[in-house]
């Protein structure tokens, strides 16, 4: 098959070729390790957010926007094609966040919570009837999907995420300066733990058990040591402030960073960023940094891992399966759904990489897993990617499933040993 | 119906460009194409090729709607930008409607004088 890709920007023609016969790309268009193969379980789903996979190898997909009125799908290969034939919707709600913990389904709309009782194979008894767990949570324009993860000990951990993008009076507005104290700290800009098992809590219910924090679209709990980690939405717009900060300079300077988070942390947002050149926390221009000066920033919490700027990290997961090589082990996928605040310079991300974990601590470099989601070279325009990774589930055998939210393509990610 | 195309000064669209790159790029991209869910596209939409005096607004007021550009929303914010001169908005604007396969009619640092007077 022979696939045309316009790209718009300078209007030229990539040709995408293979040779094979069945119309079938390689790898459904995914470089990956040696050993490593990928397969496309589903297409056109919608806008598949965050996902889980069942026991039995069912998949929970959260989508952001309705298909005919509902908000999750939950999808099944029954025949082991390799392609989903089975699917059934529920939920009213647009949303992200999607878990499974201890015989319940948990999925979050952009301000509440719900929870629904599985079977003993994992599926819904009761689609159209979940219990609400939390509710009233700040739903504002940016920022505003909600995370979720549970521990072992009956806890939910949700992100709210701060409806701006660093506090300012004037929300990216150019010089503005930031709040101070950020008012914006008391109900968002952090995770906050519930109990998953108490109907309609809300903030007053709930407990601020980390803040600073941006907006975090992917945590994970590490069973190993367990903890919680999480991976923040660095801020954008350096450049707001060019008297110390050009283009070049905010596309490459404010990290992605990934926490492993205790309660009561505070990762430093609106007020802190960890610069990766200096590879250290630096006060923000909007509280008077002027990209040296680290007053306010002894003592936050220290990312784990810098990641570059603007890759903008969608979902994080543990592996624990036994299906990849050992060096997977307990180590963690992110799923970076590609930057935006890049221009002038290329866009960068789109992409699935590894983090080898040792003991619940990274245990060396990070590398690129999955790539080519964008199906074009180079991405100068978010909107020029065909795919973007945004959702990432183990299944029973150790498979690791990617979602898509622009196409709306599940992928699936095996590996064979010969 | 005619479209008479009027052709813009080449002056204009330079000076309209540099304004682009310098407030505009970095959320609406190099195409123009904007963030799919996060920043509006400046492609063809009734925005940019529509009424003089709302897009002009929207340069002095900024835009914090949740309102739908072709079946789809925008989240991010974004910031007013009278602080621009009349003469810049006029050219980023006019750069704005006669780029990214767009062609409408210019628009004059008169234009935004008189709308900026007219808008709190």
């Amino acid at each position: 098959m022979t696939v045309l890709i316009i790209n718009p920007v300078n209007d030229l023609l990539i040709l995408q070729g293979n040779k094979k016969p069945s119309g079938v790309t390689e790898n459904a268009g995914l470089k990956l390790p040696a050993g490593f193969s990928a397969s496309v379980l589903a297409d056109s789903v919608g806008r598949a957010r965050h996902i889980v996979v069942t026991k039995k190898g069912a998949l929970y997909i959260k989508l952001s926007k309705l298909i005919n009125g509902k908000g999750i799908l939950r999808v099944k290969d029954t025949d082991g094609d390799g392609k989903i034939d089975d699917i059934k919707s529920f939920g009213n709600y647009i949303g992200t966040g999607i878990t499974i913990k201890d015989g319940y389904l948990y999925a979050s709309s952009n301000d509440e919570v719900f929870r629904y009782a599985l079977d003993e194979n994992e599926e819904v008894i009761k689609p159209d009837s979940p219990e609400k767990i939390i509710k009233g949570l700040i739903n504002g324009r940016q920022h505003n999907t909600k995370s979720l993860v549970l521990d072992d000990k009956g806890y939910i951990y949700v992100n709210i995420g701060s409806p701006l993008n660093s506090c300012q009076e004037i929300d990216r507005g150019a010089g503005s300066k930031g709040k101070d104290p950020c008012p914006v700290l008391d109900s968002a800009g952090g995770i906050w733990q519930f109990r998953a098992d108490k109907l309609n809590q809300t903030y007053k219910e709930g407990i601020r058990y980390a803040t600073g924090l941006r907006n975090v679209m992917g945590l994970d709990w590490n069973y190993q040591i367990n903890e919680l980690f999480v991976i923040q939405h660095g801020r954008d717009q350096l450049d707001m402030f060019p008297e110390y900060f050009n283009a070049k300079q905010n596309a490459d300077i404010p990290a992605e960073e990934m926490f492993m988070i205790k309660k009561g942390a505070n990762c430093g947002w609106p007020y802190c960023y960890f610069d990766v050149q200096q590879n250290k926390k630096v006060l923000a221009p909007e509280y008077g940094g002027d990209g040296k000066n680290t007053t306010r920033c002894e003592g936050v919490e220290q990312p784990i891992v810098a990641f570059p700027a603007h890759l903008a990290p969608n979902a994080l997961l543990f592996y624990t399966g036994s299906m990849f090589p050992d060096k997977y082990k307990n180590g963690a996928f992110v799923a970076f759904h590609g930057s935006w605040n890049r221009s002038p310079e290329k866009q960068e991300g789109y992409y699935v990489v590894f983090v080898p974990f040792k003991d619940g601590k990274p245990s060396g470099p990070w590398e690129i897993f999955a790539d080519g989601f964008a199906g074009v070279e180079t991405v100068m325009s978010p909107k020029q990617a065909q795919h973007r990774p945004c959702g990432l589930a183990q299944g029973p055998d150790g498979a690791l499933y990617v979602s898509d939210d622009v196409k709306g393509t599940i992928y699936k990610i095996i590996y064979k040993n010969n | 119906m005619v479209f008479l195309s009027v052709p813009v000064d080449k002056a204009t669209m330079e000076r309209g460009k540099k304004v682009y790159i310098q407030y505009c790029i970095a959320c609406h991209q190099v195409d123009g194409g904007g963030v799919p869910g996060l920043n509006p596209p400046l492609e063809k939409t009734p925005h940019v090729l529509g009424s003089k005096t709302k897009l002009i607004r929207i340069i002095l007021k900024g835009m914090d709607t949740h309102e739908e550009i072709d079946g789809e929303t925008y989240s991010n914010v974004m910031a007013p930008h009278n602080h621009l001169t009349d003469q810049q908005i006029a050219d980023v604007l006019t750069y704005v409607r006669n780029s990214f396969g767009n062609i409408a009619i210019a628009i004059t640092p008169g234009d935004v004088k008189y709308v900026r007077a007219r808008t709190k």
